[in-house]
């Protein structure tokens, strides 16, 4: 085999190649991923106010947080940041609460209900996952300037943006959200339970709540949980709807990080990173032992 | 027959008009009145009055289009950097013979995500900063003289970009990937394929699925990108998301703003199309 001794050794240059790229990248993309985080954290403890190199360990700066100190801006305290992340929450449960219900009612007649018209249905819950986060959040803006501005003309009361735009903005996105989980478990159930509970002499209300519902409920958690974190985590959309006394957590650490880079920052940026880990594993894990006991 | 699943398919309609009637309000009509506001006239104080005009779109494609060129460009450099980055990363994660590891190093890649959009973005400008970590690495390390300009360019954009929407790229082909059966490339091994032509002729087709979808997700956000490049770019790293946000303040111009977002939102549909009949024609061969 003369003729391919070439080519096999170009196959074995092609494979070291390979296997030499393969290891390479995943420390190269690993350490990318995470250089930036630890950056974050490792300066949130320096010493020195520069970022430029590590000098010692201190924790004065998140003392200084919670002495209302930081750093070159004077308008930071602890009770705004307390405050905006009780908006927060407050936002992310109204928001959560009214998009789990319509959400699982749409999954609901989507999964079971036979009218025309799903195609266009489907496309209306799909594209509000799919188109840029800014074309959603100018709209909504555009729309309640209007929409308040022609209420103010007929009568003669005007209304600013608040709570109630956000939390219907909020609703907006999180519905697609719930309906697709929600589906995904209603298309994991077997319908022929709920024929069951009929013939064994359910009505359709009691069937509905005491098998489909149950069978479902891993399914709404999970969807809920979703929206919570989505509603929670969101600043775009809720940048362009909030009014004056309504700002959420995210849009009052945008406030800090478009400043300057102070060490302050950083822990503010730690602390809210830790508290998100939390709060996502915490969801992930009620919803993995919602998921195993059904 | 289910007396529920009749009732349900009778009444399912009127089950789901709450919700079609909330989408309806709140993102049908919001989107016809962007595309109504785009062909009016800007009035004082940027609202929109009539008469209707066609300039908004004419400035949109004149003046502004180096910006639309710019963010269409820059998103196609991180959906390709993504992919570069993404394709082996999602290989390596899913050939991890024990099971543990494969979870550990998925783990690895979605974790970092669990943190705030803002907060990730923000992390970028420690680094990138004229006084930032890695000019203060470089310089005691002797490497340069000078800082290095980094910050509030397009390049830290488009790093701020990838590293936003690289696990967008990762997950989808990690899914492929581990539908995929390491035989196949036997099977083309026996056949005489040589590693290059195994992997372009087997592997990569049957999990073209995943990097179609990934593509998609990187990009579509890439292109509406507003956080990263306000808190990166600057005003060299203006992107459309910054001139939209731009058209909303004191000094703006509604109906422009609405132009250029119905500009992008064309983009994005665009895009999907592609993506659409391309999965079409993927399943097809």
């Amino acid at each position: 085999m003369l003729i391919n001794e070439g080519a096999m050794r170009r196959n074995r240059t092609v494979r070291r190649l390979g296997q030499v790229g393969l290891w390479l990248n995943p420390l190269v993309a690993y350490f990318f991923l995470w250089a930036p985080i630890l950056v974050l954290v490792l300066f949130s403890f320096n010493s020195s106010r520069s970022v430029a190199s590590f000098t010692g360990f201190t924790l004065k700066w998140y003392g200084n947080i919670l002495n209302n100190v930081m750093g070159a801006e004077s308008a930071f305290s602890t009770e705004l940041m307390l405050n905006a992340f009780r908006n927060s929450l407050f936002v992310g449960s109204i928001a959560t609460a009214i998009s789990t219900v319509l959400g699982t009612m749409i999954a609901l007649a989507m999964a079971r209900g036979k009218f025309p018209g799903k195609g266009l249905i489907d496309g209306l819950l799909f594209l509000p996952v799919v188109i840029p986060e800014i074309t959603q959040a100018i709209s909504l803006a555009i729309f309640f300037k209007v929409v308040f501005d022609w209420f103010a003309l007929i009568s003669g009361e005007r209304v600013f943006p608040g709570f109630h735009t956000i939390i219907a903005a909020h609703v907006t996105f999180n519905i697609s959200y719930v309906a697709i989980v929600a589906r995904a478990r209603l298309a994991d159930m077997n319908p022929r339970l709920e024929e069951a509970a009929n013939d064994l002499g359910a009505n359709p209300w009691r069937a509905f709540w005491r098998v489909t519902f149950p069978l479902i409920l891993p399914g709404v958690i999970s969807g809920a949980l979703l929206a919570f974190t989505l509603s929670l985590d969101d600043f775009v959309i809720t940048f362009f709807t909030s009014g004056v006394g309504t700002t959420t957590l995210p849009v009052f650490v945008y406030g800090l990080l478009k400043l300057t880079v102070t060490p302050e920052v950083n822990a503010v940026s730690t602390i809210m990173m830790v508290l998100s880990t939390l709060l996502i594993g915490i969801s992930l894990a009620i919803q993995g032992r919602s998921a195993s006991r059904v | 027959m289910a007396r529920l699943g009749r009732r349900l398919q009778q009444n399912g309609f009127f089950l789901a008009l709450p919700t079609i009637a909330w989408l309806f309000v709140f993102f049908v009509l919001p989107l016809v009145i962007v595309l109504v506001v785009s062909f009016m006239s800007r009035g004082r104080g940027g609202v929109a009055i009539m008469p209707f005009t066609l300039q908004h779109y004419e400035r949109a494609f004149g003046v502004f289009f180096i910006i639309l060129r710019r963010s269409i460009g820059l998103a196609g450099l991180t959906t390709v950097i993504c992919l570069l980055v993404g394709y082996p990363l999602a290989f390596f994660i899913s050939t991890r013979r024990r099971r543990l590891v494969r979870q550990i190093t998925l783990f690895l890649v979605i974790l970092p995500f669990w943190t705030n959009f803002l907060i990730r973005t923000y992390a970028w400008r420690i680094l990138l900063g004229e006084q930032g970590t890695i000019n203060g690495l470089l310089l005691s390390l002797g490497l340069i003289d000078e800082p290095i300009t980094m910050l509030n360019t397009q390049f830290a954009v488009l790093v701020g970009l990838v590293y936003g929407f690289l696990p967008f790229m990762v997950l989808p082909i990690f899914a492929s990937v581990e539908r995929f059966n390491f035989r196949y490339v036997d099977a083309a091994h026996d056949l005489g394929a040589n590693d290059i032509r195994a992997f372009l002729r087997v592997v990569l087709p049957l999990t073209m699925p995943g990097v179609l979808a990934g593509c998609a997700l990187v990009f579509i956000p890439s292109v509406g990108a507003f956080v990263t490049p306000d808190l990166l770019g600057g005003t060299k790293g203006l992107m459309i998301g910054n001139l939209i946000n731009k058209q909303f303040g004191g000094s703006g111009n509604m109906p422009l703003g609405s132009a250029l977002s119905i500009v992008m939102m064309a983009v994005v549909m665009l895009s999907l199309l592609v993506y659409v009949f391309s999965i079409r024609r993927d399943r097809g061969s």
